[in-house]
């Protein structure tokens, strides 16, 4: 047998696996474990929604469906962006329904990079960011945002990392990891230097509807963003549909025509059961939402107070599912201070440092999980810093 | 304010500090409201959703639909008000469609609940007839469901 001797992509091997993949392996190897890990809803996906895509495999919907998406999804979805934000896009050309967030960045940042361009991410960021720029042969430029400012995206931090090469800015708001929402003053301050410094804005608005101070700001409907802006939503987190991998991706249309012709060729359409199930949690799963939501927002109460007192602190989050504490008073770092919780408490957070190294000295909790089991987390969380 | 209410609704048991902490309401003001609840009547009372099948208590429910006859001037009221009195009967409503009232029953036995239908409810002035459902099982009662939930699938730790 002669094994292969050329190089492998010289691209991918450089980009690190992800750092989130140590700590699943070890919290899967234990029982007993509270998790506080998971990027994902604790809910199901609204039963409405399940029994129309159960109903729509009884009836044949099998196939592959229009490369954009079931035109009836994109409408909706343009129409809920419109009546909710005032944002406008037209569902025949500048929308289209992907696999997910993920396939939408995907799409995005190769339709818009050429080799050796620049994206700033600003950090701690959600952990693909990074690694999808370069697979798509840009170069993450990382700019660490202030936590004593609550992680806001201050336009001057992010103008003196601008350069020649800088394309674009890659940002998700509200934030996995910190759970912070952008200002839409800050946000127009952002497209103003968009527009001097020829920028795009991609926007990963995927927690849109967990906001919890007044409503969510997309990136596009500040003035001057719209033109050099990507909106990347879905319907994973809103409606606790991450399985079902279906997402969408609005951009003016010369771009998005180019992010049609990389899906038509790779992924082809999202899963049709999974758009007919997306487009009845649009039309009838708007009361399950705001449950859904109005329960995080208790548990979110509870555990950022809970933490409080632990001497944990973290800007008061306001949106998503997590908070990033401090652990910096326990003289741990990251990693030390999850893994020893993870070993000795049995309580599982994610390590601050995985989304980049201004996270360090900062775990990720997500309140994703029911109150015993938070209140219990904080009880196990008290007893490994005592 | 509402949301006390939702916390109280879904956990009659929580505390004050608790739902101060869970809505971001200050204690003496959550405090203060629930009692002014209490007062006028929007908290009638505190309760548990017992699922006494599960506790192994042979309970015998059934659903009557009534036929009321009408009269000139009264309205169900008085009619309502007289089955509703019944320690027996657990909720009278009216209804629309080819009934009028629909009551739930309750009784150790299926004899007790039939033998209180045919004797007490049939007898009552202006009811004229009586259409009754045995209850076979509750999937859910009250918003809660009774079945088993489903597993928590999800991987320990995701991005």
């Amino acid at each position: 047998m002669t094994p292969p001797r050329k190089p492998f992509s010289q691209i991918v091997e450089k980009v690190p696996p992800s750092g989130i993949r140590k700590f699943f392996d070890l919290a899967q190897s234990m029982q007993g474990v509270i998790s506080l890990g998971v990027g994902e809803p604790d809910f199901p996906t609204p039963w409405s929604a399940r029994e129309a895509a159960i109903h729509a495999l009884e009836h044949g919907a099998t196939t592959y469906t229009s490369n954009s998406g079931l035109l009836a999804l994109r409408e909706a979805v343009c129409t809920d962006l419109a009546g909710r934000y005032g944002v406008r896009y037209r569902a025949e050309d500048e929308c289209l329904i992907t696999s997910g967030v993920s396939e939408g960045l995907d799409l995005t940042l190769r339709a818009l990079l050429n080799p050796g361009d620049e994206v700033i991410v600003p950090e701690p960021s959600y952990v693909a960011y990074a690694p999808c720029v370069a697979f798509a042969g840009g170069i993450p430029v990382p700019v660490a945002l202030d936590p004593a400012q609550a992680y806001r995206m201050d336009p001057e931090l992010i103008g003196a990392a601008v350069t020649e090469r800088t394309k674009a800015v890659l940002f998700g708001s509200p934030s996995n990891p910190t759970g912070s929402a952008q200002s839409a003053a800050d946000l127009t301050a952002l497209a103003a230097l968009a527009v001097e410094r020829d920028l795009w804005l991609l926007s990963d608005e995927i927690y849109d509807r967990l906001t919890y101070h007044g409503t969510h700001t997309p990136a596009s409907s500040v003035p001057g963003a719209w033109e050099r802006t990507v909106l990347l939503g879905g319907f994973s987190k809103s409606y606790a549909m991450t399985g079902w991998r279906v997402g969408y991706v609005c951009a003016p249309e010369p771009l998005a025509r180019l992010m049609h012709r990389i899906h038509q060729y790779t992924m082809l359409c999202a899963p049709h059961m999974s758009q007919i199930a997306a487009l009845e949690a649009m039309r009838t799963a708007q009361g399950d939402v705001e449950e859904m939501v109005a329960d995080y927002d208790r548990r979110r109460r509870l555990f950022a107070k809970g933490l409080d007192e632990l001497g944990l602190t973290c800007p008061e989050p306001g949106g998503a599912f997590y908070v990033f504490p401090s652990i910096r008073t326990t003289g741990m770092s990251s990693q030390e201070f999850a893994e020893g919780l993870l070993e000795q408490e049995r309580v599982a957070v994610v390590p601050g440092d995985v989304f980049g190294p201004s996270g360090e000295g900062h775990v990720r909790c997500s309140y994703a999980t029911s109150l015993p089991q938070l209140e219990q987390a904080l009880e196990r969380i008290a007893r490994f810093i005592a | 304010m509402r949301e006390i209410l939702t916390v109280l609704e879904a956990d009659a048991h929580a505390s004050v500090e608790r739902i101060a902490t869970l809505t971001g309401i200050d204690e003496a003001g959550v405090r203060e409201q629930i009692a002014a609840w209490e007062a006028s009547g929007v908290i009638r009372r505190y309760k548990a959703v017992v699922d006494w099948d599960r506790f192994g208590d042979q309970r015998v429910t059934a659903f009557v639909d009534v036929t009321v006859a009408p009269e000139r001037g009264r309205g169900f009221d008085d009619v309502a008000e007289r089955i509703a009195r019944f320690r027996e009967i657990r909720a009278v409503h009216l209804v629309s469609g080819a009934q009028d009232l629909r009551v739930e029953v309750e009784g150790s036995s299926m004899k007790e609940v039939a033998d209180f239908v045919a004797q007490k409810l049939s007898g009552i002035d202006r009811v004229t007839a009586t259409d009754t459902h045995f209850l076979l099982r509750r999937y859910k009662d009250d918003g809660q469901l009774l079945i088993d939930p489903e597993p928590d699938q999800r991987l320990s730790v995701t991005p």
